[in-house]
């Protein structure tokens, strides 16, 4: 079986412009949610308290919303978690009143309405967690970044490593918009999952990069946009492969995983389709646009021997 | 070209051996289990607590699988849960005569079902994260400006007799924030005051300021002494927390240490939150009394008579009586230390006590108006008395050092320092984040989360094997070792399995798969290429292999900037990521080279590989593909 019967180079490049065009609308569009709507922060990072409750019946969310601002809190959530009989109640942080009390003043009201509700989970973070959590987050992402680039800069040319990291970092926005458009919760497996899909499509950046390397030295006529159309060319195959295999796993992760994988995997669901689509348009279009020269990758590999002898990398 | 040396293939013939072996245990599932441990801090747990576990199980006709000591605890575990609670009442029985005070926690708990020889090697099942299996998380915040400012009272009033000891004429002593200041009226008095303090008080700096015709003196904390006051703080926090954590009889709470002024307190199964909060907000609180000695107070002592109007019989801790007056004292609050020590002229071990500066006027007072009396000083935990220790006093004491001495071995006077330090927490504490989880949601998380590894994980094999054919079988296979290894040095570290870890194991067999999808790509594209096949697989991991490089260490920058920063789930998920990423690139590229190596490297005369149907542009003569 093989999928992807291409007969010549697809010139990529020519349309580079367009491609950049397309990310550049869809990033300024995200960015444009993330400013007008922000993004939904779960209570680990603004603090504040939730708790998962469980009904015996499908529960009305109308009387557990009375009966919560009955208690005298204002500002709260109260929402379906999973299934119709589990209800998810967020509550803010109230100052004077301890996380302690908060929690079982609402299990003791919801149970004197209805006895057959059990406490699930419940989770309380203080404000000052939040502002460390985000803190840690910006770090990470900075840690992440900074580390990519150097390593990309040794491994082969700081063009490379500035495309790829334009062109992820563009992923990791567009995620965030997604989060932002449609008001999903922003919660701290979200961020693991952003950054983890950042350190995978470069992934696919470093194939490609690799393969423009290659085809640098074994096609000595071929212009830059050539061999940048070439190593996509040829890598498709896998790209597509690969891609669908992660994707594979975090389908599984989003049909049976449970309410509390579910952002987890959207958010890498997001991540990975516009990752494929990055880190092949963008990355190379940018590194194309950055200038990258035959002479910037080939002049120090000579010992890699010529690609072009047939007996390169024979051994006996 | 194709062929591993054999100590190649021993190698992962032996990483495959560990693997199973450390993974082993997870399958075994739990068994039900009884766990005695201490509950006070002066009683261990030890071998005659062992054989008094047999005794009480062989007296009720319980037979367990085993009974072992292991560290602080004695576990036994039984084959049914029936057992484990008609074990657990005859081992209560045996053990905790007195319900109201036990001295022995006797707690149900589940340990791995693996046979003990897998034990013995150290194999345990991985340990489940509180979302997993159920359970209570704080997260505590210590505050450590309240310790400063207490350490800097009983400096105060060590300085204050310190100065009176060498007559030395101050003009004040007082405490202000976290320093003491000191008026002196003349330069002598000056210099001798600041060579007392370089003297004696290593731990405080001092800085002198004219004021008028007189000089302030202020004494403040060296950063290094701050840094330790802040240790010791914690460290009796943390102690506090486990005599009171002990009262709730959890099998195995975790009470650690994070960053310099948080403890994280993690309770599996408990369910009580709001027992266990309040066991771990409330202060036991520390009284000093008189003990009432008139006539009628000692007959009752001896059980002879009614205790007299005004006072209250408590017990000692071998369970004397001891009368004492209603009237307080002296509270936990005024006692800022207590040291276990030595007397400098007899050599008897000691309790030092340190007051703070109330605290030590009262006590001068007290003293000097009832030497040769007794005075009982008593630990108030779960709104009952115990008298730690009734001594006599000798004579006036003013400068709020105490010195508790006589008949103590140095075990007691560790123990008895311990109870009073216990008496208080050294800093307030705040609880600043916390979790519960039900049993049945962490029963559901790890259903849920081996659902989604399974499903993912077939899913891929099906598709690699019909796509790549026998390479996509061997594929498959270093899959399958990769989830392996993977579980196998979890449980070796006992790193903390959590749902966001099963996450990141998902994720980490879809992006495993990459190295695989990668070289099956390179040795097709070899072979289009017109490579003979035994060529093609050479230069296909070859080639392949600096691109799984480069893309794992990619990945891995992110993995560990996760674990360098994250915390709570980000941490979990980071562990398992990276972790994740170092055994695919084990499997994915030796392992699966090593399958590939049997099968094809002994063949000579190789004329295709089984790695499906290999398309070529246009169709030249030298075919080396079978068609599929």
């Amino acid at each position: 079986m093989e999928f992807f019967r291409i007969k010549k180079d697809i010139p990529f490049m020519k349309h580079a412009l367009v491609f950049n065009a397309i990310s550049f609308i869809t990033f300024a569009l995200a960015v444009f949610f993330l400013f007008s709507r922000g993004l939904h922060l779960s209570v680990e990072f603004t603090g504040g308290t939730v708790m998962e409750v469980a009904y015996s019946q499908p529960a009305e969310l109308a009387k557990v919303r009375e009966t919560v601002t009955g208690l005298g809190y204002t500002d709260v959530q109260v929402q379906n978690f999973g299934t119709s009989r589990d209800v998810m109640i967020r509550l803010p942080v109230q100052k004077g009143v301890s996380s302690a009390q908060q929690s079982e003043q609402v299990i003791d009201a919801l149970k004197a309405q209805d006895s057959g509700v059990t406490l699930r989970r419940t989770e309380f973070v203080g404000p000052q967690v939040g502002e460390e959590l985000v803190h840690g987050g910006l770090m990470a992402l900075a840690m992440v970044i900074v580390g990519i680039v150097i390593y990309l800069a040794l491994r082969f040319e700081w063009k490379f490593g500035v495309a790829a990291i334009i062109a992820n970092l563009h992923d990791v926005v567009i995620i965030l918009g997604f989060f932002a458009f449609f008001q999903w919760e922003f919660s701290l497996s979200v961020l693991a999952a952003v950054l983890a899909v950042l350190g995978y499509s470069v992934n696919e950046s470093v194939v490609i990069f690799d393969r423009i390397r290659e085809a640098f030295r074994r096609y000595r006529k071929m212009t830059t946009a050539e061999v940048i159309d070439h190593a996509i060319t040829s890598t498709m195959s896998r790209t597509i492969i690969t891609h669908a295999s992660t994707e594979a796993m975090v389908l599984s992760m989003l049909f049976f995983g449970g309410p509390s994988l579910h952002y987890f995997a959207l958010a890498l669901t997001i991540g990975i389709l516009f990752g494929i689509y990055s880190s092949v348009f963008v990355a190379a279009a940018i590194a194309m646009w950055l200038g990258v020269k035959r002479e910037d990758l080939v002049k120090s590999t000579r010992k890699d021997g010529d690609p072009n002898d047939p007996n390169a990398g024979a051994t006996v | 070209m194709n062929r591993y040396p054999v100590w190649k293939y021993a190698i992962l013939v032996i990483a495959l051996l560990v693997g199973v072996l450390y993974t082993l245990p997870n399958f075994f599932g739990e068994a039900p289990a009884v766990q005695v441990s201490s509950a006070k801090a002066t009683i261990k747990v030890d071998t005659a607590v062992l054989q008094r576990v047999e005794e009480a199980l062989k007296a009720a006709g319980v037979t367990a699988d085993f009974v072992s000591l292991d560290g602080t605890s004695v576990r036994a575990r039984f084959d049914t849960p029936d057992n484990q609670l008609k074990a657990k009442d005859a081992i209560q029985k045996a053990l905790v005569p007195d319900a109201a005070d036990p001295s022995y926690i006797v707690a149900l708990n589940l340990i791995s079902r693996s046979p003990t020889w897998l034990t013995a090697l150290h194999a345990q099942p991985m340990y489940l994260g509180l979302d997993l299996r159920g359970g209570v998380h704080f997260m505590l915040q210590v505050d450590m400006q309240a310790a400063l400012t207490k350490k800097a009272e009983s400096y105060a009033g060590d300085l204050r007799s310190a100065l009176r000891d060498k007559s030395i004429r101050h003009g004040g002593i007082s405490r202000d924030g976290q320093s003491i200041d000191i008026k002196v009226r003349d330069e002598a008095t000056r210099t001798a005051t600041v060579n007392l303090i370089t003297d004696q008080f290593p731990d405080l700096q001092t800085t002198i300021t004219p004021d008028g015709a007189e000089f302030k003196i202020r004494a403040s904390i060296k950063p290094e002494a701050t840094r330790r006051v802040q240790e010791q703080a914690l460290k009796q926090n943390i102690t506090t927390l486990h005599n009171r954590i002990n009262e709730l009889g959890v099998a195995e709470p975790v009470i650690q240490q994070q960053g310099l002024d948080r403890i994280v307190v993690q309770l599996p199964g408990v369910q009580d939150t709001a027992k266990a909060k309040d066991i771990l907000g409330r202060t036991a609180t520390l009284e000093v009394r008189l003990v009432d000695e008139g006539t009628e107070a000692r007959a009752a002592e001896t059980g002879q008579g009614p205790v007299p109007f005004g006072s209250e019989r408590y017990l000692d801790r071998n369970s004397l009586p001891v009368i004492v007056k209603k009237q307080v004292i002296l509270t936990g609050e005024n006692l800022t230390d207590a040291q276990p020590g030595f007397d400098g002229q007899t050599q008897e071990p000691t309790v030092n006590l340190t007051l703070d500066a109330k605290g030590a006027r009262i006590f001068r007072d007290v003293t000097r108006e009832n030497i040769n009396k007794r005075m009982a000083i008593i630990l108030f935990e779960k709104g009952k008395g115990e008298v730690v220790t009734a001594p006599v006093i000798r004579s006036e004491i003013g400068g709020g050092r105490v010195q508790i001495s006589g008949r103590m071995t140095t075990m007691e006077a560790n123990d008895t320092a311990l109870l009073l330090r216990a008496g208080s927490l050294a800093a307030p504490m705040e609880i600043i984040e916390e979790f519960t989880i039900g049993p049945s949601l962490g029963a559901d998380n790890i259903e849920r989360g081996i659902n989604s590894v399974v499903w993912g994980m077939l899913a891929i094999a099906v598709f690699m094997c019909v796509y790549y054919m026998l390479f996509g079988v061997f594929s498959s296979i270093a899959l399958g070792v990769n989830v392996l290894m993977l579980i196998a040095v979890l449980s070796m570290l006992q790193a903390t399995l959590t749902l966001p870890g099963i996450a990141a194991m998902a994720l980490a067999l879809g992006v495993a798969i990459d190295s695989n999808v990668l070289i099956n790509e390179r040795i097709r594209e070899e072979l289009r290429d017109g490579v003979a096949p035994q060529m093609a697989i050479h230069t296909g991991y070859e080639r392949a292999w600096a691109t799984i490089f480069d893309s794992n260490v990619t990945t891995l920058i992110a993995g560990l900037a996760l674990l360098a920063f994250g915390s709570g789930p980000v941490r979990g998920f980071a562990v398992v990521h990276c972790i994740g990423i170092l055994t695919s690139m084990f499997s994915a590229v030796l392992f699966s080279r090593g399958l590939v190596n049997l099968w094809y490297g002994g063949k000579k005369k190789l004329k295709s590989l089984s790695i499906g149907q290999i398309w070529k542009p246009e169709a030249s003569g030298k075919s080396v593909a079978k068609p599929e």
